[in-house]
């Protein structure tokens, strides 16, 4: 290895250095005993064991969780769709229009994603009487809207990959489109689909500014009881609940990603 | 034969219909949609109501349709100074961060594309990783660092290399910490996308033909890698301009930015209207970005994202 090497790979380390220790830290510091964060006193599982006792906060969590199941599933039925769009049916009228809408929820700010959706479904309410107060169902419809964009982009990229002459073989023998997407492509594309429900699913059990605009009275996500007692200052409870949200988001990753290396019949790498 | 031919045309239109359809009609209805209602209310005035604006449309006496456009919300934007300074500060802030994002993604990135194959999978693994972990604990993590009694501070005055603490939480380099650190990952995705499928006998080459490494890079690598060092720049860029959580939980009461307004605006003031009007100015502001990187997306076939 010569010595650029060297300094590209220090340089990475250091990156990965500043990625990595703001959340190593959080999680040493959630078996402090003190409840002063940031000296330590000992270590201790206690903060563990009270965030297990706090019910508006377990609460939250199993809606947060219930959303985000929802979520992943719509989405990554809307995502493959819009994938297989985009992959096989080539130039469509209105391409552009559908590719933009695609795009624009990737990086749309979140306060402007969750106003105007909030506005909708006030309009809505007015005019047609549905969604009856906002909640469950009106935090999940907008997750929808952008995780389905993640998952399309996942999906999209693993179907472009594809080697096609499964496909076409099943369509020599006389398989129809249907049965032919359902038992070759599928199956072909579920380390993606995986991945996408998995990414579709983090997100939004993530997701604080658009589920608190169209969020009702009695409906407190997880990650708006995380704010509002972040606001109040550095707690150890959350703490400890940010080092089991990093664990379980850790494992996802790497299921994610080990089931996209195994490609069987993928072309290129 | 002919008949199964039949089918599969008709196969054909039902897979067009589904496959392009179902998500067309959800964008439309839940994404497009919404921003004509943003408008339509942007014109409205606050009332004490439920929810808190006017009806735009009424019908006076002998059944005409009266409709009061009003621009009064546009206008306070536009004047108000406390705005303007606000659109400024966060077109400035998101400035700073995409280029800081750049300058230490794009290293990163190239290491990583230019690493044997079973080490590139980790290591691209290792910058996934915090990009899927949640944004508000990240964010949060950055408190307890930053404060005057954090963990920064204790460190650096335990070295003696400062003995009072640094005042960094609650300003403006709060912030640009908090940003290049949550955003660093979408810097580094396209970069590498872009930088794995660049040819680098073309560095040989030019090694060949007696190019210094530096100029080769500058020559060879730099411009065919300028689709990626786009996408990721607009990936930055244009969250950033609007980004709430940051400036509120490390930002300080001088470091304005134009989502944190907004926010105030709604939930706050319950200023609806004016709320609305805030978020179509920062629509229109971020069009000219967002169009130019869907230009160049749809050229290079929209592998970078």
């Amino acid at each position: 290895m010569n010595r650029g090497r060297w300094k590209l790979y220090t340089f990475l380390g250091l990156g990965f250095a500043f990625l990595y220790i703001p959340v190593l830290l959080l999680i040493v510091y959630s078996f402090n005993e003190s409840r002063l964060v940031t000296v330590w006193s000992g270590f201790s599982i206690k903060w563990y064991l009270e965030l297990m006792q706090n019910q508006q906060l377990l609460d939250a969590a199993w809606l947060s969780v219930r959303i985000a199941a929802t979520n992943a599933c719509f989405a990554v039925v809307l995502g493959t769709l819009a994938a297989n769009a985009l992959v096989r049916h080539g130039k469509f009228r209105g391409r552009t229009v559908f590719q933009l809408l695609l795009t624009a929820p990737l990086v749309m700010p979140e306060v402007i994603t969750g106003l105007s959706l909030l506005l909708l479904f006030v309009t809505m309410e007015q005019t047609i009487g549905w969604p009856d107060g906002r909640g469950f169902t009106t935090i999940t419809i907008a997750h929808i809207t952008f995780s389905m964009a993640y998952v399309a982009v996942v999906v999209r990229s693993r179907l472009s990959q594809m080697d096609r002459s499964l496909e076409e073989a099943a369509m020599d023998l006389g398989a129809r489109p249907l049965r032919v997407y359902m038992s070759i492509t599928l199956p072909l594309i579920a380390p993606a689909l995986l991945s996408g429900w998995l990414l579709a699913f983090t997100l939004s059990l993530d997701d604080l500014v658009i589920s608190t605009f169209v969020a009702g009275p009695g409906s407190t996500t997880l990650p708006m009881v995380v704010y509002s007692s972040v606001r109040m200052g550095v707690s150890p409870q959350i703490n400890a609940l940010a080092s089991i949200v990093v664990l379980i988001v850790s494992v996802a990753v790497i299921i994610a990603g080990l089931s996209l290396r195994q490609r069987p019949a993928a072309k290129g790498h | 034969m002919v008949f199964m031919t039949k089918h599969h045309l008709h196969d054909r239109h039902l897979s067009r219909a589904l496959n392009i359809g179902t998500p067309y009609l959800w964008l439309g209805l839940f994404f497009l949609l919404p921003f004509a209602i943003v408008l339509h209310i942007s014109m409205a005035e606050t009332a004490l109501a439920q929810p808190p604006y006017t009806d735009l449309m009424s019908w006076v006496d002998d059944g005409v349709l009266q409709i009061k456009l009003n621009l009064q919300n546009f206008v306070t934007v536009f004047t108000d100074e406390l705005y303007l300074a606000a659109f400024l500060n966060s077109l400035w802030i998101a400035l700073v961060c995409t280029v800081l994002c750049l300058l230490i993604g794009y290293p990163m990135a190239y290491a990583i594309a230019t690493s044997p194959e079973r080490r590139r999978v980790i290591l691209l693994m290792l910058i996934i990783l915090p990009f899927w972990t949640s944004f508000l604990i990240r964010v949060y993590a950055w408190i307890g660092i930053l404060k005057p009694n954090g963990l920064l501070n204790n460190f650096l005055m335990w070295l003696g290399l400062i003995h009072e603490p640094l005042t960094i939480l609650h300003t403006q380099t709060a912030i640009y910490i908090g940003v290049v650190y949550s955003y660093l990952p979408f810097m580094i995705l396209p970069l590498f996308a872009n930088l794995t499928r660049l040819d680098f006998s073309l560095l040989e080459a030019a090694a060949d033909l007696g190019c210094r490494p530096f100029k080769a890079f500058l020559k060879v690598t730099l411009p065919l890698s300028l689709p990626g060092i786009v996408a990721g720049s607009m990936l930055v860029f244009i969250p950033v301009v609007g980004e709430f959580v940051i400036p509120d939980l490390l930002g300080g009461p001088d470091s304005l930015m134009i989502g944190k307004m907004l926010w105030t605006e709604f939930f706050g003031n319950k200023d609806w209207p004016l709320a609305a009007a805030l978020a179509i100015c920062l629509l229109g502001l971020l069009v000219v970005p967002f169009v130019f990187m869907q230009r160049l997306e749809s050229r290079m076939g929209g592998d970078e994202l």
